[in-house]
């Protein structure tokens, strides 16, 4: 049997899902088994999400509604990992916004 | 046959080499096309490869945001979806430079037709990864420089050095460059003949050139005469560093009988691997900037480099001198930038503003002293507080390493003299243990001549009547109040200033181990 997992998160990094935080989302979802894409809707387009040219080309600014979905082994605990890291900021600071 | 053409430089290190010359400039826009699909892709993975590990060597040395925008440039480089493109349409039929160049470019546009600036301005980061492997490309198969080589360019790069094989000979001769620079202090350890400050040249040079880095000069398109000449010099080089070989293993003793104390000058602790303890008096100078290099480093790391080289120095001294970065030696996370580096925050004015730094490589030395015999200098004094406050804090250590028990011993603290304000009133600093002149910093401050600059390097002599008017009287002064003075810059493995050095009363000089044998062989020559 393959599990499946999807949730929703808003992206709060003040220039969104990018070069240094791009490289930050696309490690961890490298880090599962399971099958990761994400999209700014929906109903899609799905991005891989293992992949940070495909992460980047999604062009996912501040306040998005980001949605991820995962299958396959560890699904669950890759789009709850993947949810907190947007939700932490992608561990950085306000400071760090400035230069990102 | 085309006429011959000379041009005029600056010895880095010393030697002859006769070779073909190599551009090091030539490097985008020569991409040869290859026979096969196979063969086309085989050169973009290559050239990928080489373009990832360039970046992933520059981030050991980079910080902060630098690091963040190499690890990014990395990441993409490494997903096959920036590639896919390229390899299909390289399997169409084009080749590896077209391929790559139309799929990055295309990935480019697209971020280019973004709304938002962020999203835009990462179209400059698709742009250099494009560059970089369109660069590696052009060098896939046809750079490497040919067995014997004189790689020639406006400067080169440390990496670039050590990549190079050398054991067939070859040389390097820039345009620009420096005596002082990293490259220069590896060719002279390594005896690679290389020559700087070569300046514009008049033509596009290439084919057979000689290289004479004992007096500085290179000639191109050479006559049989002139190629005979130079076989004779070089072999009469040779001939002369044979000889110097020799003594080596001898005390330096000059005509006249008297004796001279030879140390040697290291920077890396590995470097006294190298060397026979037997051949020389101690250490001189122990630099501790290159443990400075990437990162501050701490307490224990520094003690063990000390304790290495106490110990193979056994009961000969060995002088360290206490951090000396700012200048023409940034250290990330320490030095500050200033827009007159040389006369600004540097050696010890830096290590007296950032105590909490100096203070762990105070411990460190304290620690590492009870392993041989230490001595300690710092750089840079100006004012003789500067000697005091350091002073202090080493005896404030000391206390905090008495109270925890640790083993610790005060080793004497000197200074280096390479202000022209000590030199002038050595009396003023007649507290410090001993006195080290760094005949580098002192010529180019009494000449204010800058030493890495290929123009003004004919001011630049520590022989100018000025310099040796202050070292002569910093001998005497040393000689009357019983104080060592001794000398560490390159004047002393210098065979040229040797005779002068020796004539304004210096009995005691540090040189780079590579230049030992020579420096013993031109004081022998000397009648004082």
């Amino acid at each position: 049997m393959s599990a499946s997992a999807e949730a929703t998160v808003v992206i709060t990094h003040e220039v969104g899902l990018h070069a240094r935080p791009s490289v930050k989302f696309t490690k961890l979802a490298k880090s599962f088994a399971a099958e990761v894409e994400i999209a700014l809707a929906a109903n899609g387009p799905w991005f891989d999400a293992k992949s940070i040219v495909k992460v980047m080309a999604a062009k996912a600014p501040k306040g998005t509604v980001l949605h991820i979905r995962a299958s396959g082994d560890g699904a669950n605990d890759a789009v709850d990992a993947l949810v907190e890291l947007v939700r932490r900021d992608f561990d950085e600071g306000a400071d760090h916004a400035r230069t990102a | 046959m085309p006429e011959p053409l000379r041009l005029k430089g600056i010895s880095a290190s010393a030697g002859y080499a006769e070779g073909p010359l190599f551009d090091l400039d030539q490097t985008v826009g020569s991409y040869v096309s290859k026979e096969t699909a196979d063969d086309e892709k085989a050169a973009l993975e290559a050239a990928i490869g080489i373009a990832t590990g360039r970046l992933t060597a520059m981030i050991g040395m980079a910080e902060g945001d630098a690091a963040d925008i190499l690890e990014f440039q990395i990441a993409m480089l490494q997903d096959d979806a920036l590639s896919s493109p390229a390899f299909a349409a390289i399997r169409t039929g084009l080749p590896a430079d077209t391929a790559w160049r139309q799929a990055l470019n295309a990935e480019i546009a697209g971020y280019d037709a973004s709304e938002q600036d962020y999203f835009r301005a990462r179209a400059a980061d698709i742009r250099d990864i494009r560059d970089q492997v369109l660069r590696a490309l052009s060098e896939v198969g046809n750079v490497e420089p040919p067995a014997g080589a004189i790689l020639y360019g406006e400067d080169i790069a440390p990496t670039r050095f050590l990549e190079t094989d050398w054991s067939s000979g070859g040389g390097i001769a820039l345009r620009a460059g420096s005596t002082a620079s990293h490259v220069a202090m590896l060719a002279r350890s390594r005896g690679v003949p290389m020559v700087v400050g070569l300046g514009a040249s008049p033509a596009h040079l290439a084919g057979l050139a000689l290289l004479d880095a004992e007096h500085g000069g290179i000639v191109l398109s050479p006559s049989k005469a002139e190629i005979a000449a130079f076989r004779q010099s070089s072999s009469s080089f040779r001939a002369r560093r044979d000889r110097a070989g020799t003594f080596l293993a001898r005390p330096a003793v000059t005509k006249a009988g008297t004796a001279v104390r030879m140390q040697v000058n290291i920077a890396d602790p590995s470097e006294v691997d190298g060397i026979d303890i037997a051949t020389c008096d101690g250490v001189g100078l122990m630099r501790t900037e290159f443990l400075f290099g990437k990162t501050l480093p701490d307490e224990e790391t520094q003690y063990r480099a000390y304790r290495k080289v106490l110990e193979w120095a056994g009961d000969k001294p060995v002088t360290i001198r206490t951090v000396d970065a700012g200048g023409d030696k940034p250290v990330p996370g320490f030095t500050v930038a200033e827009g007159n580096p040389f006369l600004g925050l540097r050696g010890i004015r830096l290590s007296l503003a950032r105590p909490e730094v100096f203070r762990v490589q105070i411990r460190a030395l304290l620690r590492a002293a009870v392993h041989g015999s230490l001595k300690v200098m710092f750089p840079m004094i100006a004012v003789v507080e500067e000697y005091r406050q350091a002073a202090a804090m080493f005896a404030e250590e000391q206390a905090v390493l008495a109270t925890r028990g640790i083993v610790h011993k005060m080793p004497p603290l000197g200074i280096m003299v390479e202000v022209p304000s000590v030199a002038i009133v050595p009396d003023t600093f007649a507290a410090a243990a001993f006195f080290s002149i760094g005949s580098n910093d002192l010529t180019q401050y009494v000449m204010a001549a800058a030493r890495d600059n290929a123009t003004v390097a004919h001011l630049n002599s520590v022989r100018n009547p000025a310099v040796l008017r202050l070292i002569t009287a910093l001998a005497a002064f040393g000689e009357r109040e019983k104080i060592p003075v001794s000398l560490c810059g390159d004047a002393g493995g210098d065979p040229a200033s040797i005779p002068s050095l020796l004539e304004a009363g210096l009995r005691d000089l540090s040189v780079a181990p590579a230049q030992l044998a020579m420096a013993k062989a031109a004081i022998a020559d000397v009648s004082v």
